[in-house]
């Protein structure tokens, strides 16, 4: 196909800001304990992968009603992510980044190994289709409309606990000054915990939104692992509305490129702005520091 | 039985004893300096007081509560509030969220609004740049911001770490006189300063600590006119 500013160019550019829901979603929690914590988890997109499972078979095998199944999903990974800190972040979380690095890559296969083992390879669909709404000539799938929907309301509304609640201006408070929060008061174990909750949560959400358009399989981190590290360097690690612009930026190179070209082109696009962005501005594009 | 009370207390840093053997009192609406060299352990003293250093050795206790047994966060309930040396603003949050962090225990969440009230009141400006990053303010502001933290979760005593460092002589006349004024209003205060004679001009009596011992105590005019704090202190 070839690329010119036609109806098809509009539709790939709205795709790409629906797609971008997504990315800013995923990097969000990702961000978020990395801005508190300190410390990257690399198997982020794992979280999200078990999510997707303990959704699909509260679902499909104990046949309760989606909400619920989702609820549970979020609820799981919000647990998993409170055990991920407490068994693999705590010990380490004065060791060097590297350890801290390897620590959670190890996380990473091992979620996937045991997740091959107990679920197969096999691709598991919840199965349900949700189908498109159609603008004049153009269709855009309601599963991508739902998810950036609730991923913008998510931002807008972790943004306000964390300025406007007692325990979200805490952690805020502790990922600025970890040393002085007993003096206010606050126990920091608790509310790294509580941090490490909200992330494991928020990968929750994300499976929640992801089995609404995708198979579930074991190795799914590694198709969108890269790309939610990518968002988030690229908006500057940590930073939670540069995470947004970045899902954005990223998205439309993917959506616009798979329009002009082909699908992988959009994506190899996409990789190489990062890495000339990279040079250009390390720090991210709105991260403060290198 | 006095407000605070230390009985032999040792603390230190690995095999280095900072603190060796303090015993002091403070009285409930007392106002109490610590003074001493560079060095001398006035950090390390108010650290261990409140929870956040844990003592070696000996009792330290609030209204007959034990200290020791306590982890550093659950100091604050028994009462002791802690202005740390370098004040230790959250600088990238407002002056009010700072402040709404000082009230971060339950039972002060419901008073919020007054004590609120009761900061601005004694520091007009935090209220003119509520919404400004604490980090981006002058020195001067910034200390009355950390104090008013600690002001939010209504403390019986207040713990102040060298407020007057690296603040401009005017600004550091504001602070003793806020000394005055916060015991005037019921506080009990224990201060570790190296302005010795305007610290000692305020405070109803004072500790001299020297290499982590407390060399002297007595009321503040009997020290201000001793030996010890003439020759090393004010060079007379
Ligand atoms: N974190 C630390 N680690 C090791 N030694 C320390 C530490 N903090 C202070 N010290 C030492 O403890 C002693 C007392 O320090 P400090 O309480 O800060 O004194 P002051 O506040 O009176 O200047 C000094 O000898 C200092 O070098
Ligand atoms: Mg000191």
């Amino acid at each position: 196909m070839t690329c010119s500013l036609d109806i098809f160019f509009l539709e790939a550019v709205l795709n790409g800001i629906l797609l971008a829901g997504l990315l800013a979603l995923l990097s969000l929690g990702l961000n978020l304990v990395f801005g508190v914590v300190d410390v990257v988890w690399i198997c982020y997109a794992e979280l999200v992968m078990i999510g997707m499972y303990a959704i699909f078979f509260a679902y499909s095998t104990l046949d309760l009603p989606l909400p619920l199944a989702m609820l549970i999903g979020i609820t799981f990974t919000a647990l998993l992510g409170v055990a991920l800190h407490m068994i693999v972040i705590r010990p380490l979380l004065d060791a060097a980044p590297i350890n801290q690095l390897l620590a959670t890559g190890g996380v990473l296969f091992l979620l996937q190994a045991a997740a091959t083992l107990a679920f197969g390879i096999e691709f598991r669909n919840i199965g349900v289709h949700l189908g498109s709404a159609s603008l004049g000539d153009m269709f855009f799938s309601w599963g991508r409309i739902i998810t950036f929907s609730v991923a913008l309301a998510t931002m807008l509304g972790l943004r306000y606990f964390l300025r406007h609640s007692y325990l979200g201006l805490a952690i805020l408070a502790l990922s600025q000054d970890r040393h002085v929060m007993p003096l206010m008061g606050a126990d920091s174990r608790r509310l790294y915990a509580a941090t490490s909750a909200l992330g494991g949560g928020l990968a929750g959400l994300g499976a929640a939104l992801m089995v609404l358009q995708f198979d579930i399989y074991p190795q799914i981190g590694l198709q969108f692992g890269p790309l939610i590290f990518m968002v988030c360097v690229l908006g500057g690690l940590g930073n939670m509305l540069g995470g947004f612009v970045a899902a954005l930026v990223i998205a439309q190179f993917i959506t616009i490129g798979s329009s002009c070209f082909a699908t992988e082109w959009g994506y190899a696009i996409a990789f190489l702005f990062f890495i000339l962005m990279m040079f250009i501005r390390p720090q991210g594009l709105l991260g403060a520091r290198s | 039985m006095s407000m605070l009370e230390l009985h032999g207390v040792c603390a230190g840093y690995g095999g280095f004893r900072a603190l060796n053997d303090i015993s002091m009192a403070v009285e409930v609406g007392e106002s109490v300096a610590v003074i001493g060299a560079n060095g001398a352990g006035k950090t390390t003293l108010l650290r261990v007081i409140s929870g956040m250093l844990p003592a070696a050795a000996g009792r330290l206790s609030m209204e007959g509560q034990d200290l020791r047994t306590l982890p550093a966060h659950k100091v604050l309930s028994t009462g002791i509030a802690h202005v740390p040396e370098n004040r230790h603003l959250f600088p990238r949050l407002t002056v009010e969220q700072n402040l709404r962090l000082g009230a971060f225990l339950p039972s002060a969440r419901a008073r919020f609004p007054e004590r609120l009230d009761y900061v601005y009141g004694l520091f007009p400006r935090l209220k003119e740049r509520r919404l400004q990053f604490a980090g981006t303010m002058s020195g001067g502001e910034q200390q009355m911001c950390a104090i008013g933290r600690a002001l939010m979760s209504g403390p019986k005593l207040i713990l102040l770490d060298e407020p007057s460092t690296g603040l401009a002589p005017v600004v550091v006349q504001q602070v003793f006189e806020l000394v005055r004024k916060i015991r005037d209003d019921g506080y009990t205060v224990l201060i570790v300063e190296q302005n010795v004679t305007q610290v000692l001009a305020v405070v109803d009596r004072a500790y001299l600590l020297s290499v982590g011992r407390v060399e002297m105590s007595g009321r503040s005019a009997d020290l201000l006119a001793s030996e010890a704090v003439q020759k090393t202190y004010l060079g007379l």
